[in-house]
């Protein structure tokens, strides 16, 4: 018999109860609330006289809706007041802990979790928020799922769900300088597209993975729902252990020893059988920008925005030619001759100590260009602007002329104020470049945080590793 | 949950890959706290040619008349036509939560991102996965002449064209008899709630850590 993947294990390690057809009850280990997807749960639980399995399992922090400028005021929105006031009552009503808009604690859901130790290695966590497979880095099973199923886990404490296919993603040798983990998950998305990883569960390996931080890894299985698959994950070692070790919610003591122990052997066998395997080169990743409104829309910065004329299908030339119009692009423009009107360093692909570390190192001394009209910097949580404040980042970005605000998901997704004006064109760090995903008519390029911070202060993309 | 057996449907062509879920219901609407009331803002950044903000009265809106949802020929459509994809980007169920408030109970396409795909079953609504040839065919057929209906039988798992051409589905048994009957999934899964303790017990003494 083969080997177990890292995913047969984890799912192994959480049935509850199989059907004859295979459909499994799986055990939920942790529950991570927003309010966005969670009050009509809560609602449903409470018009069907249900209550929380388990509050212990439960954490909840509003990040969606808050506002990144000075929250003395509150929320101005009223719509958005309520639905944060909401998610308060609920907590409140259930006893689940939550880290309120005025807590140091308080972040965008994905930075929190690992920040806190609320998620360790070997468990199954879920969010109402697709950037969920964010915690896979730390080796644990981690996916998104819908306000239906977030009632059903505060009523059950588990999910029906099927296992998944698995695939290896492979990534090989040294990254170059200036390349990071977010150039290798664009280069891999644009590989093996926006839907190539649908219905399978993703493990990112090889040496190149191997060498990345807690913080890249993070970024890198943030975006394996970018490739269509619900979780990424990245196998335990030393840089995993090191990492959860001492936080606030991280086992302590024997129990310590006890999770080290199991955390140990949470990596794929040798011997075992993935269903795909995709291998990339890490020396030829270059750094990544998106042209489109997809982000299988992916180029290099040395590259130029396709000709739709060159499509490879039909459907494509269709896909192309609708995104540059949206985009505002001719076809064949050198992607660094692409001039922004704004720059957005931050959401839960790009907002950890170390993305900020890596932008700021390319704004020192440096400043923001006259044709962009607002730069901002957004860190992932109030304990991440903390740290970086302590370390002097905040007065480097101020002083090249960045606004540095509260920690939020802000403009990736524009629910509170932060948002581009139609036609506006953006350098992001985000997650997603759909049409009007950062305010209508907005134009969203993803790039990785050196990236953003370079563009920020040329006024247009520019290669990092020669600026 | 609203049940899904059969449907005879008015079909909708959408013809566009990668449908995601922000241009399914943009952002500003998901400050709702209710279930209710997404249908009028459906796709609403290509559907409406001013902004939507919630709140907002649908009657004083300006209707794009060259998005596919606004030709009076696919008003009182139940059966969405479309791409590959379709679904992808964030989880949120105000997707499938538009989508039927707007009256759409079937949605027909080459692929579906994974969690929309589990949310539809949900809502009562069908996502029934196609070659990519047979919903091209579909495509041409839809357009080319108005009052172009589907026959859905779920318990069957076919489509039915005008013409009388079959076309078999597959679909995950659990769902089908779940959806079939409308069933609700916690009540479900509470009748295996012994088996949910005993796993809890276990787990206190393998993994101690994970309980507070």
């Amino acid at each position: 018999m083969s080997g177990l993947t890292l995913f047969q294990k984890l799912w192994d390690a959480h049935v509850v109860h199989v059907e004859a057809d295979g459909t499994t009850l799986l055990y939920i280990d942790r529950h991570l609330v927003h309010e966005v997807t969670s009050p009509q749960a809560f609602e449903g639980l409470k018009l069907a006289h249900r209550t929380p399995r388990r509050v212990d399992a439960a954490i909840a922090v509003p990040d969606h809706n808050v506002p990144t400028t000075d929250r003395s005021q509150g929320i101005a929105d009223p719509i958005s007041r309520l639905q944060v006031e909401t998610l308060d009552a609920n907590c409140a009503e259930f006893g689940i802990t939550e880290f309120k808009m005025d807590d140091i604690r308080q972040g965008i859901v994905h930075v929190i979790g690992p920040e806190e130790g609320l998620t360790l290695p070997g468990m199954t966590v879920v969010c109402g928020d697709s950037h969920t497979s964010t915690h896979g880095a730390f080796g644990a099973l981690a996916f998104g799922i819908g306000t239906s199923e977030v009632e059903h886990v505060l009523a059950t404490q588990c999910l029906w769900q099927k296992p998944s296919k698995t695939m290896l993603v492979k990534v090989e040798g040294t990254l170059g300088k200036g390349v990071t983990a977010k150039d290798i998950a664009l280069a891999i998305i644009g590989e093996i597209g926006t839907a190539g990883g649908t219905g399978y569960a993703l493990e990112f390996g090889g040496s190149a993975i191997r060498a990345l931080s807690m913080e890249g890894r993070m970024t890198l299985c943030n975006m394996a729902i970018e490739a269509g698959a619900r979780a990424g994950m990245v196998a335990v070692d030393q840089t995993t252990i090191d990492y959860v070790k001492g936080r606030p919610y991280s086992p302590k003591g024997a129990a310590w020893d006890q999770a080290v122990a199991w955390w140990n052997t949470l990596h794929t066998d040798a011997d075992a059988k993935f269903d795909r395997v995709v291998e990339l080169d890490a020396a030829a990743i270059e750094p990544q920008v998106t042209w489109g409104t997809s982000p299988e829309m992916v180029t290099t910065i040395g590259g130029s925005v396709p000709n739709p004329a060159n499509a490879p299908s039909e459907v494509k030339r269709h896909d192309w030619t609708r995104a540059l119009e949206y985009m505002g692009l001719a076809a064949d423009t050198p992607v660094a001759d692409i001039r922004i009107d704004k720059v957005f360093i931050g959401s839960c692909t790009n907002s950890r100590i170390e993305d900020l570390r890596e932008a700021a190192g390319v704004a020192k001394g440096r400043k923001v260009a006259p044709n962009v009209k607002l730069a901002m910097v957004v860190p992932g949580s109030g304990l991440v602007k903390q740290q970086a404040e302590a370390e002097g980042l905040d007065r480097i970005f101020v002083e090249a002329g960045f606004e540095w605000r509260e920690p939020g998901c802000s403009m990736c997704l524009a629910m509170n104020a932060d948002r581009l004006e139609p036609g506006e064109r953006c350098a992001s760090t985000s997650n997603r470049n759909f049409e009007g995903r950062q305010g209508q008519g907005g134009r969203t390029h993803l790039v990785s945080p050196a990236m953003a911070a370079a563009a920020a202060c040329a006024g247009h993309f520019v290669d990092v590793r020669h600026f | 949950m609203q049940a899904f057996t059969t449907l005879d449907g008015l079909v909708v062509p959408l013809d566009r890959a990668n449908v995601d879920t922000d241009a399914i219901i943009p952002k500003q609407f998901l400050k709702s706290i209710k279930r209710a009331g997404f249908g009028p803002n459906l796709f609403d950044e290509w559907r409406y040619l001013d902004h939507g903000e919630p709140g907002g009265d649908p009657a004083t809106r300006t209707p794009n008349p060259e998005f596919v949802l606004n030709f009076s020929r696919y008003k009182g459509a139940s059966v969405l036509l479309a791409r590959d994809n379709f679904g992808c980007g964030s989880s949120r169920e105000h997707a499938p939560w538009a989508l039927e408030d707007y009256g759409i109970r079937a949605i027909i396409a080459p692929s579906f991102a994974d969690i929309f795909y589990n949310n539809c079953f949900k809502n009562g609504i069908l996502p029934i996965v196609l070659d990519a040839a047979k919903v091209e065919r579909l495509f041409r057929e839809c357009e080319a002449g108005e009052g172009y209906r589907l026959k859905v039988d779920l318990d069957k798992q076919t489509v039915t064209t005008p013409g009388g051409e079959v076309l078999a589905f597959e679909v995950d048994g659990g769902r089908k008899h779940r959806l079939l009957n409308g069933l609700d999934d916690i009540g479900l899964t509470l009748l295996q709630g012994d088996k949910i303790q005993a796993y809890e017990e276990r787990r206190r003494v393998e993994a101690p850590w994970l309980f507070n």
